[in-house]
């Protein structure tokens, strides 16, 4: 194969000028996917917990909403959706919010509509997760909590979602990578984080293997330490005598 | 203590309770008993409120128990009830599964909580147990800790759903053991289970239930000797004669 490998490419500095090297680009991109996908995995978790709490609830109306909401955002497909964030609802919002939106800058309009994305995308598939580990717990444990004299949420509270929470740490390590992963679609409306920039670096040095190789390593690395990381959650929050437990 | 008057419950078409009425004096025991599905759990559940009902009125300690405007929880806070499946909450220490409620609904400190805890540990006989989980006791002292938990809130009556059927044979008696002993002390209790030992030890009457109707309700010597519905006399043969 006439390939010229060239891994010291990194290490050149840009083409574009300034001090910069290739490899600092990869950082930038591997530092905006860690922070796009960390604060939408936040918001996901948030509003995930909420909106699957309320699937549960003995109101039609709150479970009603949780419903549709759960079916909006995970029947319409990722890219389908970060578009709408970026080219549509802004111009959908009140004037002002809109045009206020729109003149700040371009980067942070890129990131702000793909966290806003990524995240309901993950909620209506975390909030799935949390209903699932609700309805998987005895259907005594709630009588058991309301016969105490507990309100209906604080036997959410106290009874049953610390251990739905503790059933579906497995699941959510699984959605916790899919932000990571899910966050490269987001190069298709510009933003510049890991998988954007690996592209570019094809576009500058013709280097595609060297590149590709090095995203691929670093996304490996992020998930890798995701993966321990929630290993080491699900160790800590086991319960001793119950199923996994000690 | 508690009053039923013409009680009924439906799903659909389906009649699962039917003109139920009954009354529980203060200190008495009540035995419920019956074929499966005679709607004998269903009936104390709507004591607590667990279960709604359509018609007829429940009074527990001057409080009607299907008036909307009625505070349920603080209704059940006073009542204390034990499951079959003894449902104490799995993440918790033995001696915070008996502190949660005591804390978050009574408002009783930390100290306070553990206290009455230790004591009551004590008096079903787990007070070593005290740190550990539920899952690591078995059948019988988890059920001793679920009444335990019941009676931490200091309860003006007590709720038995089929305390013992989910146990081990050799661990009924350890639990039966407790009900009686707080059964001699005077707690007013109602309690569904087909323990006949225990109701004819214990019981100052027994309910008798068939297809959502309390077909008997009579002193427990009248019942055991001459129940008068033949559905009651041939319950009573099947699971006297063996």
């Amino acid at each position: 194969m006439a390939y010229n490998w060239n891994w010291g490419v990194f290490l050149q500095p840009t083409a574009t000028g300034g001090d910069e090297t290739y490899l600092g680009w990869m950082f930038y991109g591997f530092k905006m996917t860690i922070a796009l996908s960390l604060s939408a995995w936040l918001i996901a978790l948030a509003v995930g917990a909420v909106v699957g709490v309320l699937r549960t609830v003995p109101n039609k109306w709150l479970s009603g909403f949780a419903t549709a909401y759960v079916e909006v955002f995970r029947n319409i497909p990722l890219l389908v959706q970060l578009f709408l964030w970026y080219f549509v609802i802004p111009e959908l919002l009140p004037e002002k919010v809109g045009n206020a939106f729109k003149q700040t800058n371009p980067i942070l309009q890129q990131f702000l509509a793909s966290m806003v994305c990524l995240a309901l995308f993950t909620s209506a598939r975390v909030a799935e997760q949390v209903r699932s580990g609700i309805n998987s717990l005895p259907p005594g444990q709630k009588n058991a909590g309301l016969a105490m004299g507990f309100t209906l949420p604080q036997t959410y509270r106290y009874v049953m979602l610390p251990m739905a929470v503790r059933l579906i740490v497995p699941p959510l390590t699984s959605e916790f990578l899919n932000i990571f992963k899910n966050s490269a679609v987001c190069s298709t409306i510009g933003l510049l984080e890991l998988a954007a920039q690996g592209r570019q670096l094809v576009d500058y040095t013709a280097q595609p293997y060297e590149s590709f190789i090095a995203v691929t390593i670093a996304y490996l690395l992020i998930n890798v330490v995701v993966m321990f990381g929630m290993r080491w959650v699900e160790g800590h929050v086991r319960v001793p005598g119950y199923i996994g437990g000690k | 203590m508690i009053s039923m008057n013409k009680v009924s419950k439906q799903y659909g078409s389906f009649h699962v309770l039917t003109d139920c009425t009954t009354q529980v004096q203060k200190g008495e025991v009540i035995v419920v008993c019956g074929p499966s599905g005679s709607g004998k759990s269903t009936l104390i559940k709507c004591v607590n409120g667990l279960e709604p009902f359509q018609s007829g009125e429940i009074i527990v300690n001057g409080v009607s128990v299907g008036d909307p405007r009625t505070n349920l929880s603080k209704l059940r806070s006073t009542v204390g009830m034990v499951f079959q499946n003894f449902e104490l909450f799995p993440h918790m220490s033995i001696i915070d599964n008996l502190g949660i409620a005591q804390t978050k609904v009574l408002g009783r400190s930390q100290e306070q909580a553990r206290e009455k805890g230790f004591k009551l540990l004590d008096r079903v006989g787990l007070r070593e147990q005290a740190e550990k989980y539920p899952g690591q006791l078995s059948g019988g002292q988890q059920q001793r800790v679920a009444i335990a938990r019941a009676l931490a809130m200091d309860p003006i009556c007590m709720l038995f759903d089929e305390p013992t059927s989910a146990l081990d044979p050799e661990m009924v008696n350890e639990v039966l053991d407790v009900m009686t002993e707080l059964a001699q002390e005077g707690m007013t209790m109602m309690c569904v289970t087909h323990e006949m030992g225990f109701a004819k030890r214990v019981a100052s009457r027994v309910i008798f239930m068939d297809q959502g109707r309390i077909v008997e309700d009579d002193s427990k010597e009248a019942f055991f000797e001459h129940a008068r519905s033949e559905r009651a006399q041939q319950f009573l043969a099947k699971i006297l004669h063996h």
